[in-house]
C-alpha cells in the first residue's frame, strides 16, 4: 500500500493520511448502508454535529490536546444528542425532523460557545480546535492518522463479521427475534458502529460533513445494486474513492478543506450515479422504457 | 442608538422573523427542510460574489433566494423518484453546503467572507456596517434587510391566512375545497429563504437553524391555536436572543452561539414545565390521578 502510494511521490506523512482517509471512506459508506436502511441519516448528522461540545468540553476540563480524551469526549457528546432526540419524541407532541433539527442545532450553538470561551481563556490557537469543524488532513500527525486508520479497520471488520445479523435485524426485527437473535445487543452494537465512526473521521472530515459520508455513498450504491451485500461494498468502495480523492486534493491545492472536498468527490459520484445507475439511474430507466 | 441596542434588535428580528417562519415549517413537519436550506443558503451568497464580484445585499438575496428554492426543488425531486426523504435531504444540503465552503476557500482573504462568517456570522459588526444615502447614515444595513423581509412575511401571512393555515392543518381537506395547496407552500419556502437570506450574513448558519426550528418547537409545546402559536413563536426567538446577548456578553463568547444555545434553553423549560404538553406536568397529573382514584 505504501509503495503504492509513494510512486506519485508523497511523502511518509501524506502516505499515512491517504491510507486513512480510503478505510475511513470505506467504513463510513459500509457503516452508512445501514444507517440509510434504518432511516437514520439525519440522526447520525446530529449526532456529528453533537460532537463539537464533547470535544471542547474535554479541552476546557483537561487542557491537553490529546486525541484519545477528544474521541470521548465526543463520543459521550454524540451518545447524548441521540438520547435527547428519542426523549423529545417519547415525551412530547414533537416530531422526529423537528427533534432533530432542535439538537443539532443547540449542541451545535453550545459547541460554538465553548469553542470561542476557549479562544478567549486558554488561546485556543494553540488548541487547533478550530480544525474540528471541517476538518484539514494537512493538520494531522502520524498518532493521529493512525487512530483513524486502526479505528476503521476494526469498525470495517466487525461490520463483515456480523452482517448477516446486522441484515436480519435491520430488515426484519421480529424475525430475528423470533430465530433468537439479540437484537436489542445488535442494535447497540450497530449503533456503536455508527458512532465511532463518526467520532474518529471528525478530524479529518470535520463535524459539519462527516454525516455526507454516512449517506452519499451507499444512496450513490442504492442505484447500481438491490443486494445488501454488494450494496454495501460498493457503497464502501464509493466512500474510499470518496475519501482519498479528496484528501489527495485538500493536500496538494492550497488552502482546500478536507471534509467539503470528499463531501464534493462523494456527490459526484452520486450525481453519475443517479444519471447512469444501472438498476435505478435515470438514463436507464428511459432506456427501458423506449 | 447604542452598539449594543442595534445588536439585540437584529438578534430580536432574527428571533421574530424566523421563528414565524419555522413555525410553519414544524406544523408541515419540515422543520429538516429549514435545516437544509439555512446550509445551502451559503452557495447562493457564494455564487452572488463570483458573478457579481461584491458583497451587495441584493445580488446575494437574490443567489441566496434561488439556491434556497433550488434545494427544496431537489430534494422533493429525489424524494419523488424514490429516495426516502431523510437521505434525500442528507444528499442535497450536504452537497451544495461542501460546494460553498469550497469555492469560500478559492475567495482568499481579498473580501470579507470565509468559513467561519458563514457558521457563526458576524452580528457584532452588525452596527458598523450601516445604509449609508447621501452621505448620511440610516442605521444598520442588517436591521433595515431583517425588517423589510419581517413585513413581507407578515403581510403575507395576513393576506393568506386561512389559506395558510388550512393547508398547514389539513392538506388534503385544503386541497378538497380549492386552496392552491402547492401556491402556499412555495409561498412558504420562499418566506423561509428569504428569512434565511436576510439573517445568514448577520448571525450565520447555526443561529438562523436554531431560530427556524427551536422558538416554534417551543410555541408548539405550549399552545394549540394557530395565531397564538405564530405569536409565541416570535415571542420565544425575541427573548432567546436577548438571554442569548446578555450570556454572551457574560462569558465573552460567541453571540450566534450563545442565541442558539438560549432556544435550547427554553424549549428545555417549555419541554419540562408546559401546563398542557410539558412531561413533568403530565407525570404531576398522572400522579394527581392515580391518588384521586
Amino acid at each position: 500500500m505504501m509503495d503504492f502510494f509513494s510512486v506519485f511521490g508523497f511523502d511518509a506523512n501524506t502516505e499515512w493520511v491517504l491510507t486513512g482517509s480510503l478505510l475511513l471512506g470505506f467504513a463510513s459508506g459500509t457503516i452508512g448502508s445501514f444507517v440509510l436502511l434504518k432511516k437514520q441519516s439525519l440522526i447520525s448528522d446530529a449526532m456529528a454535529h453533537a460532537t463539537l461540545p464533547g470535544v471542547c468540553l474535554v479541552y476546557i476540563l483537561f487542557q491537553v490536546k490529546s486525541i484519545p480524551l477528544f474521541l470521548i469526549g465526543a463520543a459521550l457528546t454524540g451518545l447524548l444528542a441521540t438520547q435527547a432526540i428519542q426523549l423529545i419524541i417519547n415525551r412530547s407532541r414533537i416530531k422526529t425532523d423537528a427533534a432533530i433539527g432542535i439538537t443539532i442545532s443547540v449542541f451545535f450553538g453550545f459547541g460554538i460557545v465553548l469553542l470561542t470561551y476557549i479562544q478567549q481563556h486558554f488561546g485556543g490557537s494553540k488548541a487547533g480546535l478550530d480544525t474540528f469543524i471541517f476538518g484539514q488532513a494537512a493538520s494531522l500527525v502520524k498518532s493521529d492518522v493512525q487512530v483513524i486508520t486502526i479505528g476503521s479497520l476494526i469498525l470495517t471488520l466487525i461490520a463483515a463479521l456480523f452482517f448477516k445479523e446486522f441484515k436480519t435485524v435491520v430488515f426484519d426485527p421480529s424475525f430475528a427475534k423470533g430465530i433468537g437473535l439479540p437484537v436489542r445487543l445488535l442494535d447497540g452494537l450497530l449503533f456503536s458502529l455508527v458512532l465511532l465512526v463518526v467520532v474518529i473521521g471528525i478530524q479529518m472530515v470535520g463535524v459539519v460533513l462527516i454525516a455526507a459520508l454516512l449517506i452519499t455513498p451507499p444512496l450513490a450504491a442504492r442505484y447500481w445494486t438491490e443486494q445488501l451485500g454488494v450494496m454495501a461494498f460498493l457503497g464502501g468502495s464509493f466512500g474510499a474513492v470518496s475519501g482519498i480523492s479528496g484528501a489527495v486534493l485538500s493536500t496538494t491545492i492550497d488552502h482546500l478543506p478536507t471534509g467539503p472536498m470528499m463531501v464534493l468527490s462523494a456527490s459526484s459520484i452520486f450525481f453519475l450515479s443517479f444519471l447512469f445507475g444501472s438498476k435505478k439511474g435515470m438514463f436507464t430507466r428511459m432506456v427501458k422504457q423506449l | 442608538m447604542s452598539y449594543t441596542l442595534w445588536i439585540i434588535l437584529t438578534g430580536c428580528l432574527v428571533g421574530i422573523t424566523c421563528g414565524m417562519s419555522g413555525v410553519l415549517l414544524l406544523l408541515k413537519k419540515m422543520s429538516m427542510i429549514a435545516d437544509a436550506i439555512s446550509h445551502t443558503v451559503l452557495l447562493g451568497i457564494v455564487g452572488a460574489f463570483f458573478v457579481s464580484q461584491s458583497l451587495n445585499g441584493l445580488p446575494m438575496l437574490i443567489g441566496a433566494a434561488v439556491v434556497g428554492l433550488a434545494t427544496a426543488f431537489f430534494v422533493e425531486s429525489l424524494h419523488r423518484s424514490g429516495i426516502q426523504s431523510d437521505a434525500a435531504i442528507g444528499v442535497v444540503f450536504t452537497s451544495f453546503f461542501a460546494l460553498g465552503v469550497v469555492l469560500i476557500s478559492f475567495i482568499g482573504d481579498q473580501v470579507h467572507l470565509d468559513t467561519k462568517h458563514a457558521l457563526m456570522g458576524e452580528i457584532a459588526f452588525v452596527p458598523w456596517d450601516t445604509l449609508q444615502i447621501n452621505g448620511e447614515s440610516y442605521g444598520p444595513v442588517a436591521v433595515w434587510m431583517l425588517g423589510i423581509v419581517l413585513i413581507l412575511n407578515l403581510t403575507l401571512i395576513a393576506a393568506f391566512y386561512k389559506e395558510m393555515k388550512i393547508s398547514t392543518f389539513d392538506p388534503q381537506y385544503a386541497k378538497l375545497i380549492g386552496v392552491p395547496v402547492v401556491l402556499v407552500h412555495y409561498l412558504l419556502m420562499g418566506m423561509v429563504s428569504l428569512s434565511t437570506v436576510a439573517s445568514f450574513d448577520s448571525v450565520g448558519a447555526i443561529l438562523v437553524v436554531a431560530m427556524l426550528i427551536v422558538p416554534g418547537a417551543t410555541a408548539y409545546l405550549l399552545t394549540d391555536r394557530f395565531l397564538t402559536l405564530l405569536l409565541l413563536s416570535g415571542i420565544v426567538g425575541i427573548f432567546s436572543a436577548i438571554i442569548g446577548y446578555g450570556a454572551a456578553v457574560y462569558w465573552n463568547v460567541s453571540i450566534a452561539g450563545a442565541m442558539a444555545s438560549a432556544t435550547g434553553l427554553l424549549f428545555m423549560v417549555a419541554f419540562l414545565f408546559s401546563p398542557k404538553h410539558g412531561w413533568l406536568m403530565k407525570k404531576v397529573k398522572q400522579r394527581r390521578l392515580a391518588a384521586g382514584s
